[in-house]
């Protein structure tokens, strides 16, 4: 890692498009001003760091099967008395189908 | 084409389906090529990497639960996927599922924008204070929508939500 001592309102160039100042410097917090094109992302690190982070988490954690929203949002007590029941797609079978539910 | 993925084995997508990130997604850099598949479980869809099976988050329209959503990107990184009118974009955010899906939340921060005619996109990060990477997508559709969180009639005293503080 290049190591570079500044003082205050000096600057350094990073390549011939990007220069970086020091602009105050008050007890253990240094102020930077940065002069770049605007096709040059300037973030702060830890930003970057939590969204990389958080698409590992993600990937990480992504379930086969999805949770049904709406029953999160209702909470245990709202459950319909008869919820639709999704038919799984089952390719390859072709035996008979279940029989319909009939009503007495 | 056939794509191998993750939540439903292998299947045939449609090139429309076909999105690209020429600079990946942080943390996935290398990863450039996905696949958009609506997911059996309404309102979620599937990012799928093509190359690797593995790779594959959920998204959600991040309006679905915060109407008051915009990503307040730099208008440069709308160019660079050739963004040129509101009407090119796509906008989705990431879900992060934990084992208690109650608790699963969604990345406002790090939106992924897409330009719908092009089928680019490019993960950035939000310059709105407002947006963190976990917000919690329960909690805040209960906050935005309350009748709907509401309980019925039928079940008096029950508490609806645990609030945190």
């Amino acid at each position: 890692m290049l190591i570079l001592a500044r003082r205050i309102g000096e600057s350094i160039m990073v390549g011939d498009q990007v220069e970086i100042s020091v602009v105050d410097i008050k007890g253990d917090q240094v102020k930077l001003g940065i002069k770049a094109p605007s096709q040059v992302k300037v973030y702060r690190r830890e930003v970057y760091a939590a969204i990389q982070q958080e698409n590992l988490a993600a990937a990480a954690a992504a379930p086969q099967t999805l949770p049904k929203l709406e029953e999160l949002m209702g909470g245990e007590g709202r459950k319909p008395p008869a919820p639709p029941a999704p038919a799984p797609p089952a390719p390859g079978k072709s035996g008979s189908p279940p029989p319909a539910p009939k009503k007495p | 084409m056939k794509v191998r993925t993750k939540a439903y084995g292998e299947i045939e997508v449609e090139d429309k389906q076909l999105v690209r990130f020429p600079r990946g997604l942080f943390g996935f850099e290398e990863l450039r090529d996905f696949v958009i598949l609506d997911a059996t479980q309404q309102p979620f869809y599937w990012l799928q990497s093509v190359d690797r099976v593995e790779v594959a988050f959920v998204l959600i329209d991040p309006v679905f639960f915060r109407p008051d959503y915009s990503p307040g990107v730099d208008p440069s990184e709308l160019e660079e996927i050739g963004i040129e009118t509101p009407e090119n974009m796509l906008v989705f955010s990431i879900v992060t599922i934990p084992p208690s899906a109650q608790r699963m939340t969604a990345n406002l921060q790090g939106p992924l924008i897409l330009n719908r005619r092009t089928h680019e996109g490019r993960q950035s990060i939000s310059l709105d204070p407002r947006w963190g990477v976990r917000h919690v997508i329960v909690d805040e559709m209960a906050q935005n929508n309350p009748s709907s969180s509401e309980p019925s009639s039928s079940a008096p005293g029950q508490p609806s939500a645990v609030r945190e503080p």
